[in-house]
């Protein structure tokens, strides 16, 4: 295998996350969006260690990644959870209150 | 590590590279495939189903490059709980169960725009740094569990302490913030 196979699916799906992060206006999607950049950054780590024979260092940045990703979610959602408390929408064209 | 396949000297290894890219253009078309599904799709609860087929393959190329317990780990926390908690947030949020309407900003041109650059201009840089260069997976020695609980627990032992502390954080910090007053 080559590393460039891994290399640009790791930057389509990076990319396609962030479409998702300026597309979407539904605040849920957005972090599902940015799940997607950080799953593309772990590819690119591990195949980078693959390719380097240091397969160790990079699976131990992988799995902080995904434990970073986990607290990152979870904050986010409880974010979330409290923007559509105070204003009934997750719609975050109606987060405007930093507008004068 | 910049062998070339043919010069691999015996056959089954030859087949074992084949059959390896396969499966990597396999899941790859489909990941890619779902990801757009996440962020195209006017359902938002197919959004999270199509997020668990990414991350499944993501945790399958995890395992075509040799690192199983990070696959196993991908799977145990992002399918078992990462997708569990997207979904508590919309049903807690109350989305329409079915199609809904003013998921997508109005004008999604600039985000394509965007998008479509930033995929050519690191295809172009990712094509000209590593346009041949060779992961010799099979060449590599396999990863224990051992061996990687080993480096946390002595050369990563501080990043593994300050992950600590960051996800108590995050977890009051989450209870804190959705907590009602």
């Amino acid at each position: 295998m080559y590393l460039v196979q891994f290399l640009l699916l790791s930057s389509i799906l990076f990319c396609i996350g962030v479409y998702g992060v300026l597309a979407r206006r539904n605040a849920v999607l957005v972090l599902m969006s940015i799940e997607l950049i950080l799953n593309a950054v772990n590819i690119n780590l591990i195949a980078f260690g693959a390719f380097n024979g240091a397969q160790i260092p990079a699976e131990v940045f992988a799995l902080f990644i995904i434990a970073v990703a986990a607290a990152e979610v979870g904050v986010g959602l409880a974010l979330v959870l409290t923007i559509y408390r105070n204003s009934k929408s997750i719609d975050l064209h109606q987060v405007d209150l930093l507008k004068g | 590590m910049i062998t070339t396949v043919a010069s691999m000297v015996s056959a089954p290894v030859l087949g074992a590279v084949v059959a390896q890219n396969v499966f990597f253009y396999l899941i790859a078309a489909v990941m890619v495939i779902a990801a757009l599904r996440v962020v195209t799709t006017s359902n938002i609860v197919h959004a999270a189903l199509y997020l668990v087929v990414v991350l499944a393959g993501v945790a399958a190329q995890f395992l075509l490059l040799g690192a199983e317990f990070v696959g196993v780990t991908q799977v145990l926390v992002y399918i078992g709980a990462v997708i569990v908690l997207f979904l508590f947030g919309i049903m807690l949020t109350r989305a329409k169960v079915g199609n809904e309407d003013g998921l997508d900003h109005d004008n999604v041109i600039p985000a394509i725009l965007t998008a479509v650059l930033l995929v050519l201009v690191m295809g172009y840089a990712v094509v000209d740094f590593a346009g041949d260069e060779e992961i010799d997976v099979l060449g590599n020695s396999p990863t224990t569990v051992e061996q990687v609980s080993d480096s946390i627990f002595s050369t990563y032992i501080v990043a593994f302490e300050a992950i600590s502390v960051l996800l108590l954080a995050a977890l009051i910090g989450a209870i804190v913030v959705a907590r009602k007053e």
